[in-house]
């Protein structure tokens, strides 16, 4: 065996000697090429041009060679898809040859080959393989029409080719069943919501039983399928649970992470007074442990996966403290995870034990973890109030090794305990300062300044202390400049005779010499304070701060449910969504877990997590049809598809406006509604499906019976603003018009983590001057997980500018975390003012006056509703009924519209009766730019 | 799933490449090499993201494997079959070398071809492998109908580890139970932790398809069985003889022959095992667990360049039996510039290079105890940090399992062939040696 031979460079002329070696009539010199061929493609060379002379040693009854020739193929084929035709006729014989391994081998070569003129020929023998009699073949076949799909999707739908994959979850065969289930579930990725893999009770025992017989991989497919189902009610959850238990006994790590995963989505269903529920956590424990035997790289993605296991479910690993600490041999990756778990861990029953390891690990030698080791003394400080006390002294004995990096943490972390345990620990200030010289990286000296801002009163020196860090403030980072600004002022606060000067000193260098917008503004805001009022600056520097939270480094809880559903993925590695590193369609769909049986602690949330389109943010594309499904749309789902607005002009856009407006009044869904020769684009017509229908009836029957007694229509909250984009913050609300004042109505849901205080809303400038008539009311603090509904009035008087498209408002919301910004549409009937009912004679005037560009007409299709009806119910929404008139058995109504600037528009709606299936309204909309200062 | 699979050299130089998906291209190869490979810092994790392409990668010897995707793939998996790839390459062709796999990258291609399918792991065993996948391709042409549809049903089959028709003349097997103990002491002599993972390796040399039922002194099962008949709950002392009589298992895990089912509902551990070596079951236990040796270090330091290390270790379990390989390794600091050492037993010798005084004794008695005592020099530096001190580590090999876990029974049945259990010649061998094993000082 010397093949290494072949990898040794040669000189040039190579491929001319390849070429005639291939060419050669000896088997075996034939085959030494092909070898040498390879070994030169694998090291990187372009051996392309030997295309033909490697595909005719395809013909062979040597089945290495054959398969070298296939290798070859499949790297080269997508460069050359006319020549790789030639190797059509031979993959064809091959899928009929006798033995099935060459069946198998043909099948799985031809799916590996992206040449589109091949696939159509691998459709028939694919066919073929799928029903073979092995189940080798069979197996192959399964992957095949994964591999097919992705080069051709469509291709792969109209051959049923994926009927003839589920059929294959009941094959006898389990590597047969757990191949096929590969194959779906990855084909079903790209179609999120397709119900492919239509998983039920049926084909969920199919599965658990193939389970038991498969191999370790096929095993992994089958469990990570299963996750992805939703059992019907706790009992069932509970049976799937039993059956995968066993699992967790694999010697394959990724098998026992998968059926962890299973049981904690699952798991998730059980009520927790269950005595099985209780039994199942005592089962998770010891395999997660064993995991942390495995080779590195494996208890690496175990680590990873137990952090998430951890801040879900506590109680399992609570006892188990001792596992995970650090071994001196241990990989960095693996002792940094370590670490990060047994601050999650540590409690007062165990924080003895956990401190004296820290202090072990504090004098280790890799920086990093050092830096860490330090930093989670801290944090155990602040958890565990009892440990506090000797969490400092450990940190104060780590001060005096005077190792740099150490004093540096140390000092970090004192700031927070400082935070925590206000005037308790003052004590050691004195030792911190000791160190002001050793301190290098910015996060340590704004943190050294912040003490001694915050403490002035107690340190003698503070001032020289200050003033030694003002001589280099220019190449400070922002960081230590804002920090060394702020506890100038406090100091100035505490000491003002001694330190006006040092104050003057800060402050113009922060508004004067800084280019910083940050810094000179809160230069500035200091600034003026001061001057104006020095008692209410006391107030607002000297203020007390709110507490710090016990836990740090949390993950934010939707993205830990979602997490959870990847456990032993590379999302749970890497600790991020799948969207957040993998392209195209393929595995964005936002996994949940199944909410709780029997409580509504889950269901509360209809957050982020739900999947496709339809949770699009409304600041995406603004369709006239979202106009309309607020108006009339009652049941339906918000709208899917965006119609683009074409708004040719400012007047067109005016135009646009009522077309927009009040076809949404009149119609009934997004999708529905003719459009006439009306330039301002419009809903396509309904389909006359009877749901639609119903959702239309709301506005023109249900309304004219009732009534509506606040009159128009009010639109069900949509999310406005997702949680993800806003540090926690998820607003969802609408418009109303309610006895003629404007309201937006929010509800306010804080999905984070800490306390969310201090909230204020702005507006942009807008089309119609919509601004807030008052401060937006949240008195409570929202805590986390609360819901807040709040009703802004609003009134139009703001400042006016044109918007893109007419409806669109833009808005900012601030609370104490931070701005965040949406926008979002308004209906134009909120615009439509109680006092629209236009004077008979000056209609009739006007209307003859309106010039032929002004006019747009629509269609509105299938609405049942006779002309009375249909006035009663525009009516609600303030659009009046000037007359109406009868002409060849077609009712006419003419209508008038006023909005909140003035502008009036009149409208004529002939609607023919008669025809209950296709009643036609036909309104002749009509935009009159009159009485515009009224 | 997995995109493309690499081997590369110490240089970086691609051995193997094969790509299963489209999406990965031949510049991944080059990302990983000079991202991962050439990187200037230590690696810092096994799992990498280049340019939103995950690599993850095992090292063996100085040879690099990489797996490439740009999907969210399972990760357990990968590595899973990282490592199985590994076991492969040395099942077929030894160590896992450069000058190896270019000697064989031919069967590489060809096993990569099988056990990965559009980047699907598939039947990995090397049992079932080595049937088909044999480097001589003409022959495996001469296959009858019925030895192919044998292979394949093999490799697709519920036991597709073990091949029929296996004949030998004498049935025999061996089980080996290694284990490995871990330790972390303190300097006081307090356990920090301590744990066993054991490993129960059998060797079978049997006809046919034989069913076998495994036992073990698993506290679990005597329990139970206690509590079914025997009253007398002291009479079961022939199972140990040593005192303890059952263990607390922790946890274990089986290899895939194993019914997991039966062990979950009844804890009876039954299996047709594949043929030849395979480690049946690993487990590992927490409680009651036997400290072969006691490390009672003693360091002084006398001014700043002297440091005084006396350190004895005490073995204990029965007097009758010797453990072997018995190495101490007492760290030194960097800025050591000379050391003595007396010893009573053994040899002691410190390595410049190692930064470490290393003790070998070759055999060692139970109960018994032996000392070193060392002067070491140190240079004066004006490093301000202080020396972090590594524990002491220690190696050795006892003739017994630190578990205490005792074989019961293995039996045999194959209803087919007509051999019993009593013609099963069986061997029994408990190896325990030190995994971590550590005294901080």
């Amino acid at each position: 065996m010397t093949d290494s031979k072949y990898f040794t460079t040669t000189k040039k002329g190579e491929i001319f000697e390849l070429k005639a070696e291939l060419n050669s009539d000896k088997k075996e010199k034939k085959k030494e090429a092909v070898k040498k061929v390879i070994a030169s493609m694998t090291v990187g060379k372009d051996v392309s041009a030997l295309f033909p002379d490697v595909v005719n040693c395809m013909q062979t009854d040597n089945l290495e060679l054959k398969k070298l020739v296939y290798l070859y193929l499949m790297n080269y084929a997508k460069s050359q898809p006319d020549m790789a035709i030639m190797a059509v006729n031979t993959f064809v014989k091959d899928c009929e040859d006798l033995n099935p391994l060459i069946r198998a081998l043909a099948v799985r070569t031809m799916g590996c080959i992206r040449v589109d003129k091949i696939t159509e020929y691998l459709c028939e023998p694919l066919r073929k393989c799928l029903k073979d009699e092995d189940p080798y073949v069979r197996k192959t076949a399964a992957v095949c029409v994964a591999k097919l799909h992705d080069i051709n999707a469509q291709l792969v739908e109209d051959q049923g080719f994926l009927d003839t994959l589920k059929d294959l979850i009941s094959d006898s065969n389990p590597m047969v069943v757990a191949n096929a289930v590969a194959a779906l579930s990855e084909i079903a990725e790209s179609h999120p919501n397709s119900n492919l893999l239509d998983l039920n009770p049926q084909t969920i025992n199919k599965l658990l039983t193939a389970l038991n017989e498969c191999t370790e991989w096929g095993q992994i497919f089958i469990l990570d399928c299963l996750a992805s189902y939703l059992p019907r009610d706790d009992r069932e959850s509970q049976s799937i649970c039993e059956r995968v238990t066993p699992r967790l006994s694999h010697a394959n790590s990724a098998v026992v992470l998968s059926a962890v995963k299973v049981l904690m989505k699952f798991m998730e269903m059980l009520p927790k007074d269950l005595d099985y529920y209780g039994t199942l956590l005592k089962k998770l424990a010891p395999p997660l442990v064993t995991l942390l035997s495995a080779e590195p790289e494996l208890q690496y993605v175990a680590l990873r996966n137990i952090n998430l296991i951890v801040q879900k479910r506590p109680e399992i690993l609570k006892h188990e403290m001792k596992v995970f600490f650090v071994k001196y041999n241990d990989p960095i990756y693996v002792k940094l995870e370590k670490l990060d778990i047994m601050i999650r861990l540590a409690s007062q029953a165990n924080i003895a034990q956990v401190l004296a390891e820290l202090k072990e690990y504090a004098t280790e030698v890799d920086v990093d973890f050092v830096r860490k080791a330090v930093r989670a003394i801290g944090r155990c400080a602040i958890k565990v109030e009892q440990s506090a006390e000797r969490c400092v002294s450990t940190l104060l004995d780590l001060i005096q090794t005077k190792v740099n990096y150490v004093v540096q943490e140390a000092i970090v972390v004192i700031k927070d305990i400082f935070r925590k345990y206000p005037n308790k620990y003052e004590s050691v200030i004195a030792t911190l300062c000791e160190n002001l010289d050793s301190l290098d990286e910015p996060e340590a000296r704004a943190a050294m300044i912040w003490i001694v801002g915050e403490y002035a009163e107690r340190i003698d020196n503070a001032d020289e202390l200050l003033e030694s860090f003002l001589e280099g403030f220019h190449d400070e980072s922002t960081q230590v400049q804002l920090q060394l600004l702020t506890a100038i002022v406090k100091l100035f606060l505490k000491k003002p005779t001694e330190t006006q000067e040092l104050v003057q000193q800060v402050l113009s260098l922060a508004t004067q010499d800084s280019d910083n917008p940050d810094l000179r503004d809160r230069g500035y805001i200091y600034w003026r304070l001061l001057s104006t009022d020095p008692v209410a600056a006391k107030e607002v520097v000297l203020a007390e701060k709110p507490l710090i939270s016990e836990e740090t480094d949390l993950i934010e809880p939707t993205l830990l449910e979602e997490l959870i559903c990847h456990i032993g993925t590379l999302a749970s590695v890497y600790h991020k969504p799948p969207s957040a590193f993998v392209e195209g369609s393929r595995g964005v769909q936002h996994k949940r877990l199944p909410p709780r049986a029997g409580s509504g602690e889950s269901t509360e949330s209809p957050d982020v997590g739900q999947s496709g389109p339809s949770e699009a943010p409304p600041a995406v594309i603004p369709s006239q049809g979202d106009l309309l499904g607020d108006l009339l749309n009652l049941d339906l789902a918000p709208p899917t598809a965006t119609v683009p607005s074409v708004q040719p002009s400012m007047q067109m856009g005016a135009m646009d406006l009522l077309g927009g407006g009040l076809d949404s009044l009149v119609c009934s869904s997004p999708m529905g509604a003719g459009l006439g020769a009306a330039p301002a684009a419009m809903p396509a017509s309904l389909g006359g499906a009877p749901a639609v229908g119903g959702g239309l009836g709301d506005l023109f029957d249900l309304g004219g019976g009732v009534g509506m007694p606040t009159g128009s229509y009010v639109a069900p909250k949509t999310v406005w603003l997702l949680a993800m984009k806003a540090k926690g913050l998820e607003i969802s609300g609408t418009f109303a018009r309610r006895g003629g004042i404007i309201q937006m109505d929010l509800s306010l849901t804080n999905k984070a983590m800490s306390v969310m205080t201090d909230f204020a809303i702005q507006f942009n400038r807008n089309s119609f001057g919509l601004a807030p008539a008052g401060p937006l009311q949240v008195l409570t603090p929202l805590s986390p997980n609360q819901t807040i509904d709040v009703s802004l009035p609003l009134s139009t008087s703001g400042p006016v500018m044109k918007m893109e498209p007419l409806n669109n408002l833009q808005v900012a919301v601030k609370n104490n975390i931070d701005v965040f910004y949406f926008s979002c549409q308004y209906p134009l009937s909120l615009l439509f003012v109680e006092d629209g009912k236009m004077d008979r004679q000056v209609f009739l005037a006007t209307w003859k006056d309106i010039p032929n560009d002004n006019e747009a007409q629509f269609q509105i299709k299938d609405i049942h509703l006779n002309s009375d009806v249909a006035s009663n119910k525009l009516q609600g929404s303030n659009i009046f009924t000037i007359a109406k008139r009868t002409v060849e058995g077609q009712d006419m109504l003419y209508q008038s519209v006023k909005l909140t600037n003035g502008i009036w528009v009149l409208a004529e709606m002939r609607i023919q009766t008669g025809n209950p299936n296709y009643t036609c309204t036909e309104p002749r909309i009509v935009y009159a730019n009159l009485l515009h200062s009224q | 799933m997995i995109g493309g699979l690499f081997i590369y050299n110490h240089k970086g130089e691609v051995l193997i490449s094969r790509v299963y998906r489209d999406d990965i291209g031949r510049n991944a190869v080059d990302a990983f090499r000079v991202n991962v490979i050439h990187a200037r810092q230590q690696v810092r994790s096994p799992v990498t993201n280049i340019a939103r392409t995950s690599f993850f990668h095992v090292k063996r010897s100085n040879i690099w494997l990489a797996a490439v995707t740009k999907q969210n793939v399972n990760a357990a998996m990968v590595f899973e079959f990282l490592y199985k790839m590994c076991d492969v390459m040395t099942a077929y062709f030894g160590k896992i070398s450069e000058e190896n796999i270019k000697n064989n990258f031919v069967l590489i291609y060809e096993l990569l071809d099988e056990i990965l399918d559009f980047g699907y792991p598939q039947n990995s065993e090397t049992g079932a492998l080595k049937t088909f996948i044999t480097q001589q391709g003409i022959k495996s042409q001469h296959h009858t109908k019925e030895e192919q549809s044998q292979i394949t049903s093999q490799v697709t089959g519920q036991i597709g580890w073990r091949r029929e028709g296996i004949k030998y003349r004498r049935n025999e097997l061996f089980l080996d139970v290694l284990e490995s103990v871990n330790l972390l002491m303190s300097p006081q002599g307090q356990v920090l932790s301590a744990h066993v993972s054991g490993r129960v390796v059998m060797k079978s040399y049997l006809s046919g398809m034989p069913e076998c039922k495994f036992g073990m002194n698993d506290k679990i099962v005597i329990d139970k069985q206690g509590k079914g008949g025997t009253t007398d709950d002291s009479g079961k002392s022939e199972l140990g003889g040593s005192g303890k009589q059952s263990i607390a298992i922790d946890d274990c895990t089986f290899h895939q022959c194993v019914r997991l089912s039966k062990f979950d509902s009844e804890r009876s551990i039954s299996f047709i095992p594949p043929d030849g070596e395979y480690e049946l079951m690993r487990y590992r236990t927490t409680k009651d667990i036997i400290l072969p040796f006691r490390v009672i270090p003693l360091v002084r330091e006398v001014g700043r360049t002297k440091l005084e290390v006396k350190v004895v270790i005490k073995s204990n379990f029965k007097p009758s039996l010797l453990a072997q390989k018995i190495e101490v390794r007492i760290p030194t600091p960097l800025n050591t510039s000379g050391v003595q050492v007396i010893c009573m037993k053994g040899k002691a010798k410190y390595k410049a290079s190692e930064n470490a005084i290393v003790w070998k004794i070759k055999r060692m008695a139970g109960m018994k105890e032996s000392q070193i005592s060392a002067e070491i020099e140190l240079l004066p530096t004006n490093d301000k940090k202080k020396w972090a001190r590594p524990p002491i580590s220690m190696n050795f090999e006892v003739p017994f399992a630190p578990s205490g876990l005792k074989v019961r029974y293995l039996k045999v049945f194959e209803p087919k062939l007509n051999y019993s259990d009593h013609d099963v010649i069986k061997w029994v061998r408990y190896i325990g040696r030190s995994g971590i094993y550590e005294t901080r000082c």
